[in-house]
């Protein structure tokens, strides 16, 4: 394998319902930065079924070149023909990093592809960055179990592959007015040679806010003492109408679903507010709610991390705090509600 | 007769394992070895499946000697049968080399007993990756079911499965021709307790052991640390973050101050 024969950095593009998915946008912001330092292309490649209107979206966030694969056998993400697509790609055109969200997609098609080129990958990615002059990937993430960050190296395969967490890079603000290059390429595929099928696709209508889309998150941890505890963070949350979170050891105790867990093997959230209460605050989770515009924590050991990663921090008793905050936000929400329907009438008069 | 494979691995607990300050290494002492909790599912669902269809379980682990201790825990869930590969040639495997390690035994296993269907937990507690099971599908060339929450139907005869692939936001459907291997989400089903004829087998269990000799067709360039292309440069305690205010005062005063950071952003209140 010859190092020098491998150039661009790309993204996988990832399409949900017709768009392209969040963390696609965040990767072509990150992916701009490696490609600026190391002086060459950014590259997306965009797999699905009438997707190829798609491409202006990837040029306005960042892409010089964009690879199409459009065919109705890729209605559905499938490993197979998705990884047959991208393993053509890699194969014709050579990219020095690929990268992928590390969403349940993203982490199956790039497990496929890094056995069959093969390469090296590194998952859960949390910070990204490049060796100008080498060229060498320095991706980092938490290892064992979120008490350290280990960087991790592919020196001699290409392309170099990570996953990378959703909402962990920034993308860029869009310009409509940046364009590139438009590759189509096509691969033949019979769907009668594909050995999976999709036959139903089912949306869970969630009846609460999605703690990865809520504005505001609270959530508990081991700190809430017990399953009855924990009712208090329910209350709160239905108090400012916000969605509940959870710490690992809080979800492998039962004491809530695991949907709830917010961390490096859970969600990422970026709410406007984050409460952690009771959460000692390993990395691990501290990687899934640091960019949260304002972080509260509320933790009886004054010695606990959390207290590093907040903007502010209570040393208390939860059990006790919580119950009180419950039932002055009782009393001033109200008024802040009657407040603005006063300035709504004033405005309408 | 279904021959169900479930693949495992032995790993330190690292809810209470201690990272050695000066080493910035794990301090295996003080983590007890566990059975990886994603796999004890994948065992559990293999052990359902055979009820259900009849069958043969087998359970597989790469590890040092002492993962016998997770075969048996597997055993103890109604596994039937155990085979473990421990080798210093396989010390230091990245996943693109577990992967292979594995696929080897695997088909070492098959030709013993062919198997339909392998069953592999979402990912392991240690290295929190979950590379290796869709790895192991590419290197025996069958269909990665990841991230399977329920099995629909198993049908050998006319040689398919049919099961729910989770998604961020509900679920799939989806058909495969077997063999194939899933990879199982904890939801998939809860942990019996193992009865007690299960745990004195379990006790005085012996499984298959192979070293990479035994392994037939085994290019050692692919094993272990020789054959992982990513490796750990560095290990590193990320700076703290200067931290934030700490509220004083009384409890009624701590949590005042924090009404009114809280009400400062009134707009998420205001309907």
């Amino acid at each position: 394998m010859n190092l020098e024969d491998y150039r661009g950095i790309w993204v996988y593009i990832e399409v949900k319902d017709g768009n392209v998915a969040p963390v696609s946008l965040e990767l072509l912001g990150a992916g701009r930065m490696l490609a600026d330092k190391r002086g060459t292309e950014l590259g997306g490649v965009l797999i699905g079924s009438g997707v190829k209107p798609l491409a202006t979206t990837l040029f306005a966030y960042g892409a010089d070149v964009v690879y199409v694969y459009d065919d109705p056998i890729f209605e559905h993400y499938r490993t197979e023909p998705y990884m047959r697509a991208l393993l053509d790609c890699c194969h014709k055109h050579k990219p020095e990093v690929l990268l992928y969200g590390a969403t349940p997609t993203g982490k199956d098609l790039a497990s496929a592809i890094a056995t069959d080129l093969p390469t090296g990958l590194t998952a859960d990615t949390t910070i990204l960055d490049i060796e100008e002059d080498t060229g060498l990937l320095l991706a980092s993430r938490p290892a064992f179990g979120g008490n350290i960050m280990a960087t991790i190296l592919c020196k001699k395969y290409r392309p170099q592959m990570a996953t990378v967490r959703p909402k962990v890079m920034k993308a860029l603000s869009p310009d409509p007015a940046r364009t590139g290059r438009i590759i189509e390429e096509q691969i033949e595929l019979h769907e009668e040679q594909m050995r999976t099928k999709v036959l139903e696709v089912v949306r869970e209508t969630v009846k609460k806010a999605r703690i990865d889309e809520a504005d505001i998150v609270v959530a508990g941890g081991k700190g809430m003492g017990s399953k009855e505890g924990f009712q208090l963070i329910h209350e709160l949350a239905d108090v400012l109408g916000a969605a509940v979170g959870a710490s690992r050891d809080v979800v492998e105790a039962g004491w809530i679903d695991h949907h709830h867990q917010v961390g490096q093997t859970g969600v990422t959230v970026t709410p406007k507010i984050y409460f952690a209460i009771g959460i000692s605050g390993a990395i691990q989770h501290i990687v899934g709610m640091q960019n949260s515009e304002l972080i509260i924590a509320i933790n009886k050991d004054p010695n606990a991390p959390i207290f590093q990663a907040c903007h502010y921090g209570i040393v208390g008793d939860a059990l006790e705090i919580v119950p009180l905050l419950i039932k002055r936000l009782k009393e001033e929400l109200p008024k802040l509600n009657a407040s603005a329907d006063a300035k709504e009438e004033i405005r309408h008069a | 007769m279904l021959h169900i494979v479930a693949c495992i691995k032995q790993v330190p607990d690292t809810k209470v394992a201690k990272i050695n300050p000066k080493t910035n290494t794990i301090d295996r002492a003080s983590a007890p070895a566990i059975l990886n909790p994603y796999d004890a599912h994948a065992v559990e669902e293999a052990v359902r499946l055979k009820k259900r269809y009849g069958g043969v379980v087998s359970v597989l682990t790469m590890g040092p000697p002492p993962a016998v201790k997770a075969i048996r825990k597997c055993i103890e869930l109604g596994a039937d049968e155990g085979y473990m590969i421990s080798d210093r040639a396989f010390a230091g495997a990245d996943t693109l080399a577990t992967s292979y390690a594995l696929a080897k035994a695997l088909e070492q296993i098959a030709k013993q007993r062919p198997i339909d269907l392998i069953i592999c937990g979402k990912m392991t507690i240690d290295g929190d990756t979950g590379q290796v099971g869709p790895g192991i599908a590419r290197r025996l060339d069958i269909p990665p079911l990841t991230g399977v929450n329920k099995v629909v139907e198993i049908n050998k005869e006319k040689g398919y499965a049919i099961v729910h692939r989770k998604l961020e936001d509900g679920y799939e459907v989806v058909k495969s021709t077997l063999p194939c291997l899933f990879t199982v989400e904890k939801e998939i089903n809860d942990i019996s307790f193992a009865p007690l004829p299960n745990m004195i087998k379990a006790a005085r269990y012996h499984p298959t052991i192979w070293t990479a000799d035994d392994l037939e067709n085994v290019d050692r360039k692919q094993l272990g640390l020789k054959g992982s292309p990513t490796i750990v440069s560095k290990i590193w305690t990320p700076p703290k973050p200067k931290g934030g205010e700490l509220l004083e005062g009384t409890t009624e005063e701590k949590v005042e101050q924090l009404l009114s950071i809280v009400l400062e952003k009134k707009e998420l209140f205001q309907s």
